[in-house]
């Protein structure tokens, strides 16, 4: 057997058992028992769920390629899930709590109703939908990469885009939550074997150990291993953490999970065991690193194939497919909960205008779904990005929904969809006109020092948001009538 | 604040962020890792552990809040 056949053969086995698998479990009758599975789900699904969205290929390729290219600014992704998982015991809870009393199953939604308006809903979805779609790219993006790295080069990127995009479609039709959560299951055993295993493995293979293969790394360059003074800097670091953790729970999808919990306690377990779960990227850092010296001089979007890279030259075939099966997977899961988010909040929206049955309102979404995968494909084809890059880009977006959800939770009897409206038009508007237009903040401002400007874009837009949100908020505050005080 | 215990879970997500600024260098190697990164793992881990603490605390304090009429002996 040729080496392709090898590697693409166990890609191929891990797709049909994540197929059958969501075979086993279809039969959805209504949107709401499609998406959010019955909204009984346990801890143990919970966490499953949860998981799923942290080791997306992002972590997987994205996470390896920034450890290798970039060195001590990678450290930011090990480090904003705890921050998150911390503000998760308070936050989650509180918005569970809300929606559950509400009867509300999409973030739209509540929205709508935190706000008490149907417009501003429909804003929220759009958003939703604006930053999932980069996110949505990245998982496409890292089909393509897994596809085409496992094939030996036999299939090409652009091809390799198409087959996974195309598998990610059949899969999010043939299933719906729970088929989900059962392969997750599945991915999260097979990363967490292939990933700790390489990461303790190469380094030994490589560098002879852990400790001499940064003995080495660290003698050739020290400066890698902390944050350099610009650029990347520690301002850099805070801000792009802060916005990430302020992101982490906006994202629809993630909403979506929260409201399949069956009690609040499920999330102060999760919050307890999540950061742990977050280590094993510990283990994706040192495949990074151990692929400095195999296989150097990966630059640009390049720098995602580190991983797969450096596996295929190391230990052949057998592995790489293993790699690449484990990798297949956390792109499915996250992928196809993506698209199918898209899909539920736009077959709302249809709906929402005429009026349709339950059963109605299932084919819309599934009707959405291969159209939600063009818009994508169109991106994918169009922009040269590298994975981390467009995360950030994505949640830059998301987070703009963050002060509205904080000030329907803290004061809601002062939540103004105009005020709130006009914020996050502001801080979307900043980030999109900031990215198109290619400006950063030295070139602005080049007369401030680095530790101002190198502060991440997102978290000025979100500054710039909260500053309109609460001047409208005052503004737009009825003038209280003297209430009387016979009660 | 009714619940003070609750102020520890800030404790790793300060260390966590204010890493570039007390933790930005490369020794002490801490189980061969270069110092930052150990840092910022050894914290993580740490989220967990105040995490898992609080989480004992409140639902303690959940149950005395359950049983109002017990008076001040109800935590034990």
């Amino acid at each position: 057997m040729s080496n392709a056949a090898i590697a693409l053969g166990l890609m191929t086995a891990a797709l049909l058992a994540a197929f059958v698998l969501s075979l086993r479990f279809r039969g959805a009758q209504s949107l709401e028992q499609w998406s959010v599975g019955n909204r009984g789900f346990g801890s143990a699904l919970i966490f499953v769920l949860l998981a799923g969205e942290i080791y997306t290929t992002f972590t997987f390729l994205g996470g390896s390629g920034w450890a290798y290219s970039r060195g001590a600014p990678a450290y930011y992704i090990i480090g904003y899930a705890a921050v998150a998982y911390t503000a998760s015991y308070w936050l989650l809870p509180a918005i569970w709590r809300r929606a559950t009393a509400w009867r509300v199953i999409s973030q739209p939604e509540y929205f709508a109703r935190a706000f008490n308006s149907t417009w501003f809903g429909t804003v929220v979805a759009g958003v939703g939908c604006f930053a999932l779609i980069p996110y949505l790219v990245l998982q496409l993006k890292g089909l393509g990469i897994l596809v085409s790295e496992t094939s030996y080069g036999l299939i090409s990127y652009e091809a390799a885009i198409w087959i996974g995009t195309v598998a990610t479609v059949v899969y999010v039709i043939l299933s719906g939550v729970r088929g989900s959560a059962f392969t997750a299951a599945l991915k999260d055993a097979l990363v967490l074997l292939t990933v700790v295993g390489l990461g303790i493995a190469l380094p030994i293979t490589l560098h002879g150990g852990i400790t001499p293969m940064f003995d080495t790394l660290i003698a050739q360059r020290p400066e890698f291993f902390v944050f350099p003074e610009k650029g990347l800097s520690g301002t850099w670091y805070v801000s792009t953490m802060l916005m990430t953790v302020f992101g982490f729970y906006m994202w629809p999808h993630t909403f979506g999970s929260v409201f399949t919990a069956r009690s609040e306690d499920a999330f102060r377990r999760n919050a307890v065991l999540m950061p742990l779960y977050q280590l094993v990227l510990l283990f994706v850092f040192f495949i990074g690193f151990a692929a400095i010296s195999a296989v150097p001089g990966l630059e640009g979007a390049e720098i995602d194939l580190a991983l797969l890279r450096v596996t295929g030259q190391t230990y052949g075939p057998w592995v790489l497919g293993l790699v690449g099966a484990a990798g297949l997977l956390t792109a499915l899961v996250p992928g196809s909960l993506i698209m199918m988010t898209t899909a539920t909040i736009l077959s709302r929206l249809i709906t929402s205008l005429h009026p349709a049955s339950a059963e109605r309102e299932v084919q819309i979404a599934r009707l959405a779904v291969p159209l939600v995968a063009a818009v994508s494909l169109i991106f994918v084809f169009s922009r040269d990005q590298t994975l981390v890059t467009l995360l950030l880009f994505a949640y830059a977006i998301v987070t703009q929904l963050f002060p509205s959800i904080l000030l329907s939770l803290c004061c809601p009897q002062r939540a103004n969809a105009l005020a709130a409206f006009a914020g996050i038009v502001m801080g979307v508007g900043t980030v999109v006109w900031t990215t198109f237009a290619r400006v950063s903040l030295p070139s602005l401002l080049p007369s401030m020092p680095s530790a101002v400007t190198d502060v991440n874009i997102g978290v000025l837009a979100l500054l710039m948001n909260v500053f309109v949100l609460g001047v409208l908020t005052v503004l737009l505050q009825r003038p209280r009538i003297p209430t009387d005080h016979t009660g | 604040m009714s619940r003070p215990y609750r102020l520890l879970a800030l404790v790793p997500v300060l260390a966590i962020l204010g890493a570039p600024w007390c933790a930005n260098r490369v020794e002490p190697r801490v189980f061969g890792l270069p110092f930052l990164l150990a840092w910022i793992s050894g914290w993580v881990l740490a989220t967990s552990a105040v995490l898992f603490l609080v989480s004992v605390l409140d639902a303690r304090e959940d149950r005395a809040d359950e049983r109002p009429h017990d008076g001040a002996g109800s935590q034990s």
